[in-house]
């Protein structure tokens, strides 16, 4: 997937993650975790939604107030799928 | 005058038969050299007022290393710890021990206090905010000793905890010293922390916005307790009184919860006539007792009575009959303050009376089931309410203990998971109830019985409920939030947990993140 331009998808509320998603040379993510034990949790299941949509090369910033995984998985999946300029995500490739 | 001279007449050093004389030396001259615990500043006085609460910090006799008590009645809304705490240090006056009965939000200014020396120690039922964030990261030297309702009141009347001066905000007392919970415009309700500070305290100093006319009687703590009487133009927000834990349960979880704790506390058969009950501050607990009353309307069931912690609910039950009486040690929001005042079946109790484990008995062992709420719960069903699974203290101890082992039957509700964090743990990050204590937990997904009791395991299967085993709860909260990295804790020891007799359960070390 070819990130095209800056998508966000989210909020900051309480069980939510607020995503970005920019054109950038290489793939980058920042993880902001209010709770930083989760961290390395948080930053798992970006990048398994990021290979997931094969996106390759963005800017991504997560910043998750206690988020759950597939919290975190749809966020950082609707903003690629903006910054991409698609309308609909390609169920068939997702697992 | 002379000794030997009381009163004009010659008497005799002693007496036989009778023993040493103390000879009479002027109608106040005892009170004033007594030198026992009890100081009494301002016997024989008709008026007790001060100008000032600068005035009465001159007056109590406070100096430097002494210890200051506080109680919390205003919980969200208290303005008074805030007050006096500046007015001390205006006064150059260091190294204090402070004992309120417990500290919320508001008190964050008490950070700087720490600092710069004038607080030394803190004794409190619980900590939040920015000073609870504080003292986690190692704010003073000495350790917070966090205690229990009932643990405080006996502390205090063993003298482990020995206050100086007592300084007590009251919505309402006349100037001899006559207060109460119930009127004026701060109304929080009961005083039930208070009244223990105005017997054992050595100097207890009033602080009012509501000056009644003498006699403002029945009194909850009574004239001849109370050195000064300070006006001052507010001591609580009503607005703060209510806020906090005993927000009004709407949660849908926090239903599902209350109402699957209801039907297990029925299903152990101790919903009947003459029953007994008490409900924590909590979404879930607080929302039991709706749950309660329509199974006890139902059912045409009423309890005898209800303890603590009362809330608007319970004060509905008394008027509608389906209560018999309150025993109320701490009124949650004004509903109750005002059924106190009300409600001649609604009894303030103080602390001693409400959960004292030292003493000749107290109410909470005559309690049949008791709902409380929890932030962790481990596999031995220790139960922690005072550190976050972050390791930072965020709560209050409260009665949990007290009221957990007195009842016939401990129930603990909590949501399995809160955002990210698991509420069922392999080890709770600080214990302040033992597992011993508790009998049974219910969450959102399914409750789980002490082994120690497989009476009730055995009487919740016969009613139709699925009991599972407390493992089986961690691992399903396991599987929803992942295992987070472990916290990273200091050497330090920034609070020591004690249990209701004295006796040291658990310690809070430093964090370091």
């Amino acid at each position: 997937m070819e990130i095209i331009k800056t998508g966000v998808a989210g909020t900051l509320e309480s069980c939510d993650a607020s995503v970005s998603v920019e054109e950038h040379g290489l793939l980058e993510l920042v993880i902001e975790s209010a709770d930083s034990r989760f961290a390395p949790r948080v930053r798992e299941a970006a990048l398994a939604a990021l290979a997931e949509l094969g996106v390759r090369a963005a800017r991504v910033t997560v910043r998750e107030k206690s988020a759950l995984d597939c919290t975190i998985r749809a966020r950082v999946m609707t903003a690629c799928l903006r910054a991409a300029g698609l309308e609909k995500a390609p169920w068939e490739a997702l697992k | 005058m002379k000794a030997k001279d009381g009163g004009g007449r010659t008497l005799p050093e002693t007496i036989a038969g009778f023993g040493k004389v103390a000879a009479f030396a002027g109608a106040w001259a005892s009170a004033a050299n007594r030198g026992a615990p009890r100081k009494l500043l301002s016997a024989g006085r008709p008026s007790k007022l001060l100008g000032s609460i600068d005035e009465a910090i001159r007056r109590s006799g406070l100096e430097s290393g002494m210890t200051v008590s506080f109680h919390h009645h205003f919980r969200e809304g208290d303005l008074v710890v805030n007050l006096v705490m500046d007015a001390i240090a205006r006064a150059g006056i260091r190294d204090l021990t402070i004992a309120p009965s417990s500290l919320t939000n508001v008190h964050a200014p008490l950070v700087e206090h720490c600092r710069r020396g004038v607080i030394k120690r803190i004794y409190t039922s619980g900590l939040r905010g920015e000073l609870a964030e504080q003292v986690s990261r190692g704010l003073l030297e000495a350790p917070v000793v966090i205690h229990s309702h009932g643990g405080r009141s006996r502390a205090i009347r063993e003298g482990t905890i020995r206050p100086d001066v007592a300084f007590l905000g009251v919505p309402s007392c006349d100037r001899a010293g006559n207060a109460r919970g119930w009127s004026g415009e701060s109304a929080c309700g009961s005083l039930g922390y208070a009244m223990v500070d105005a017997r054992h305290a050595c100097s207890v100093v009033l602080l009012t916005d509501f000056l009644e006319d003498y006699p403002a009687i029945p009194a909850s703590i009574g004239q001849e307790l109370v050195d000064w009487v300070v006006q001052v133009d507010r001591v609580g927000d009503p607005a703060g009184i209510s806020k906090g834990a005993t927000r009004l349960p709407k949660d849908p979880r926090e239903l599902l919860i209350a109402r699957r704790a209801v039907q297990a506390i029925d299903a152990a058969g101790v919903i009947r006539d003459g029953f007994s009950f008490q409900t924590g501050s909590g979404g879930s607990s607080l929302a039991a007792v709706r749950f309660l009353r329509e199974l006890m309307l139902e059912r045409g069931v009423k309890a005898s009575f209800a303890l603590g912690g009362i809330t608007s609910q319970t004060a509905r039950m008394l008027e509608e009959g389906l209560v018999g009486a309150l025993l109320d040690v701490q009124s949650f929001d004004s509903d109750a303050a005002r059924s106190l005042a009300a409600n001649s079946r609604h009894y303030e109790i103080d602390a001693t009376c409400y959960a004292d484990p030292h003493a000749a008995g107290c109410a909470v062992d005559q309690l049949d089931v008791v709902v409380l709420s929890a932030l962790e719960i481990d596999m031995a069903f220790n139960v922690n309410v005072i550190t976050g699974s972050d390791g930072v203290i965020r709560g209050a101890s409260g009665g949990h203990s007290d009221t957990a082992a007195g009842s016939g039957l401990a129930v603990v509700v909590a949501p399995l998971v809160r955002g990210r964090t698991a509420s069922v743990v392999d080890r709770v990050e600080t214990i302040v109830t033992p597992g011993e204590s508790v009998d049974l937990v219910v969450t959102d997904y399914g409750l789980a019985v002490n082994p120690r009791r497989a009476d009730l395991a055995a009487a919740l299967r016969k009613g139709g409920l699925e009991v599972l085993e407390i493992g089986e709860l961690r691992e399903i909260a396991e599987r929803i939030t992942g295992v987070p990295e472990p916290v990273e804790h200091g050497n330090r020891i920034v609070g020591v947990v004690e249990y209701r007799d004295g006796t040291v359960i658990d310690l809070i070390r430093d964090v370091r993140a």
